[in-house]
């Protein structure tokens, strides 16, 4: 904080390889993660593609089963681990210091290392495709199938090594973030007038912190057994496999909260925008934010009814599931009363937000289902769940990210997505979505266990097979309609003013992109929709910028420790001498981090 | 990593940081612990942690308690020589700080180097990563806990080491080392709980 730049050195300075390779700029690091994000997410969805266009006909011929097997398990990890998380990061990386006034996060360096940490082990895990040896045993990978025994290459050290590290990765942003929100908002930008989108990412945070070291164990375990011949989850040497399950979902089900949570922030920024409205009940949307955080930690055992808990444990966690529905519930209802009697505008941004409000409703209302272990059991392994879970994942998450790229392009880039292509894409998608997962529904009453790379003729399946199939090819034609938005866009003129939707948070105070700096003045916050308040009140803020703003100069140690532990990630799967070299990396690294000047 | 000093609680960034960081390394260890427990009073096999006849034959314990309480011992006492050295760090004694860091670091290796003689008396007698489950997760969670002292006593030196390069506390120097200490007294803890766990709970 000593020494500082003088304003005009530091516009757009270089934009090179080496700019990105080094770059600790939050808004920078969020472009690399949705690039990334968006790039898994088309591949995870070319590989449901096949995986749908192999059941489009009985006794389907495409792939062979141990293929299907690769594909089923790495579509979801790559959408969890590698899509939704990472394009969620890229909101949380350009959005959170914008919106609460600050000029980059806490720990600029270490957002960077999440970063390529979270590269290599992206990277890593879908290497496994080039080796040949994906993981196959579904992205909850249940013991005993995980053991030696029973996968006999290197499947499963691909996956315990690269969820180690992306679980690095995500644990660092997180601690990043919970520090930044705490301590960085702008004069006057108390806890209770922060954007939900802030609060979410609060608790998304939290939930990583707390839930990713439980799944470290797990997977640490995975590698012990299959690498130093303990017996954690193999019940022949004395193991206990459910004691994996336990520790998978204690993860798995935060993690759920963790895909759809930022994309209910995103929700609760759009529509009060296009509403032009301030969002209906701030506070309970906050508290049952919150209380979501709290329960989603005590309802993994729904994952594991059949498992025969007893029925003690069965009662409880149906309990704490269903209860976890009426803070969802809250916030559905609050949304739509942000809408209610507002002047609406319809366009890309918004028509994503509301298909999110339509189609999550429905997934929620299935998940209160077999949230009662008898109802559960029926449903358990059928398509009904990968119905549910799609509406959920798909139709929440994915359908918020979109809406937020619709809505936050101009902020980001300049530019806006084009209106009719993004309204296009919105109507495929959402046709598309609810042909390929509504008939799912049926599917799975009717008895289709998920899983299976084929079935017969004669079991009644063939219709709404055909159907689901048809309706995931319109999300892949959504898809290219996007990319070409995207194109088009990047071809265009910067045209975007500061603030095109007339929205009430602080990002759309300063220009479209930001500058290296975010904010030529740091923003004062009076109210909870900050620049309306300013708007209605006229108070404007045209002090003479600050004059010496301090950024933090770049840097490529983050990167080096992300190769660092890279390297020692290929050694735990090779020789164990790599690793050694990767440690040494790491410190090296560290000790050159430690003494780089950074003022 | 002092990239801001903003603040908006007073609390510096960098000690919230590890504060939120132990928060998160406490489900760590939980998960550690929760793996030996349920399998705690479940093994089949020889070597035992402690003695125990089975079908008329007598098996002698692997768990040394009047040992490991002296090296518990140590380890609680390098805690205390941690107060001291911040004391010394935060009132400008910098020879008081450097010479308790000394000694810190002193207890805490001593505790490592039992911690390996340990390992190797076990391995001697018998007990493998894959011979019973006690082995597994005793190993798994006490070297855990042992890499977690080793990268402490790596933070302490480098922490030494810079204070040697000047005759005066830097400006950061006092906020260092008290935060490492956090870190540390966090360890400590958690070695409190799995020495009651594992030695003092009757198998």
């Amino acid at each position: 904080m000593t020494t500082a730049l003088p304003l005009a050195v530091k516009e757009e300075t270089d934009s090179g390889i080496w700019s990105w390779l080094t770059t600790v700029d939050h808004k920078k690091i969020g472009t690399m993660y949705g690039v990334s994000g968006v790039i898994f997410f088309i591949i995870a969805g070319f590989e449901a593609l096949l995986i749908r266009t192999q059941l489009a006909v009985p006794n389907g011929t495409i792939i062979d089963a141990d293929t299907y097997n690769q594909l089923f398990t790495m579509h979801a990890l790559m959408m969890i681990f590698l899509g939704v998380m990472p394009m969620g990061a890229a909101f949380f990386n350009w959005l959170v210091p914008l919106m609460i006034g600050a000029r980059d996060v806490a720990f600029p360096r270490l957002n960077a290392f999440s970063f390529w940490t979270f590269l290599g082990g992206a990277l890593l895990l879908t290497s496994s495709w080039i080796f040949g040896d994906a993981p196959d045993v579904g992205w909850f990978a249940y013991a005993p199938l995980t053991e030696k025994a029973y996968t006999v290459g290197q499947a499963m050290d691909f996956y315990a090594v690269g969820l180690l590290l992306l679980g690095v990765a995500s644990t660092v942003a997180s601690l990043n973030f919970v520090v930044t929100i705490i301590n960085m908002r702008a004069p006057g930008m108390s806890w209770f007038r922060m954007p939900v989108f802030v609060w979410m990412i609060f608790v998304v945070a939290w939930l990583l912190i707390l839930s990713l070291p439980v799944l470290t164990i797990g997977l640490v375990q995975i590698y012990f057994d299959r690498n130093f011949d303990t017996n954690f989850f193999n019940p022949m040497g004395g193991g206990d496999p459910l004691l994996w399950q336990h520790l998978f979902w204690i993860f798995g089900h935060p993690e759920v909260y963790v895909l759809i949570l930022p994309s209910m922030g995103i929700v609760s920024e759009v529509l009060p925008t296009f509403s032009r409205k301030p969002i209906f009940g701030y506070s309970a949307i906050v508290f049952a934010g919150l209380s979501i955080a709290v329960l989603g930690f005590a309802v993994w055992s729904h994952h594991m009814f059949t498992t025969g808990l007893g029925p003690v444990p069965s009662i409880v966690f149906s309990a704490s599931t269903m209860a976890i529905g009426v803070p969802t519930g809250v916030k559905i209802f609050n949304w739509l009363a942000t809408m209610w009697g507002g002047s609406i505008r319809f366009n890309s941004a918004s028509m994503f937000s509301i298909g999110f409000l339509a189609l999550f409703t429905i997934g929620g209302i299935s998940g209160v289902m077999h949230a009662s272990p008898p109802i559960d059991t029926q449903q358990q392994d059928t398509y009904f769940i990968v119905a549910h879970i799609h509406y959920v994942l798909f139709g929440g998450a994915v359908f918020g990210i979109f809406s937020g790229f619709y809505y936050w392009w101009p902020k980001f880039f300049g530019r806006f997505l084009d209106e009719k292509l993004g309204q296009i894409h919105f109507w495929l998608f959402f046709i598309g979505m609810n042909l390929t997962f509504f008939p799912m529904h049926f599917l799975g009453v009717q008895g289709m266990p998920r899983r299976i790379y084929r079935y017969d003729a004669d079991l009644g399946w063939e219709t709404w097979n055909i159907v689901a199939t048809l309706g995931s090819y319109l999300l892949g034609i959504g898809m290219l309609v996007f990319l070409y938005a995207v194109w088009k866009a990047y071809k265009s003129e910067p045209d975007a003013p500061d603030n095109p939707w007339d929205a009430p948070t602080l990002e759309w105070a300063t220009s479209s992109p930001p500058p290296e700096h975010d904010f030529d003045i740091v923003p004062v916050v009076h109210a909870r929709d900050p620049l309306w308040y300013n708007r209605d009140n006229n108070i404007t803020q045209d002090d003479a910028p600050d004059e010496h703003i301090h950024l933090p100069p770049p840097s490529y140690y983050p990167l080096l420790i992300s190769i660092g532990l890279l390297v020692g990630g290929v050694g735990m799967l090779t020789t164990l001498m790599v690793s050694a070299l990767g440690v040494l990396l790491v410190f090296y690294a560290i000790w050159g981090w430690v003494l780089e000047p950074t003022s | 990593m002092s990239e801001q000093a903003h603040s908006v609680t007073g609390i510096d960034s960098r000690k919230l940081l590890m504060w939120i960081f132990l928060a998160s390394d406490c489900l760590f260890f939980g998960a550690l612990i929760s793996t030996y427990m349920i399998f705690k009073g479940n093994i089949p096999n020889p070597p035992y942690p402690t003695d125990r006849t089975v079908n008329g034959e007598f098996f002698h314990g692997l768990l040394n308690i009047p040992l490991t309480s002296a090296s518990t011992f140590v380890l609680l006492m390098s805690s205390v020589a941690m107060v001291l050295a911040v004391y010394g760090a935060q009132n400008n004694n910098l020879k008081m700080m450097k010479g308790w860091l000394l000694s810190t670091i002193g207890l805490g290796i001593f505790f490592l180097l039992f911690q390996v003689y340990e390992f190797r008396h076990f391995l001697h007698e018998g007990l493998g990563l894959s011979t019973n489950q006690f082995g597994a997760s005793f190993y798994l969670m006490t070297g855990f806990h042992g890499v977690h002292v080793g990268i402490g006593v790596i933070i302490l030196i480098s922490l030494l080491f810079g204070s040697f390069r000047r005759n005066s506390l830097g400006p950061d120097t006092g906020f260092h080392i008290e935060t490492a200490g956090l870190y540390w007294h966090f360890v400590d803890i958690v070695w409190i709980v799995i020495f009651t766990l594992v030695y003092l709970m009757p198998y």
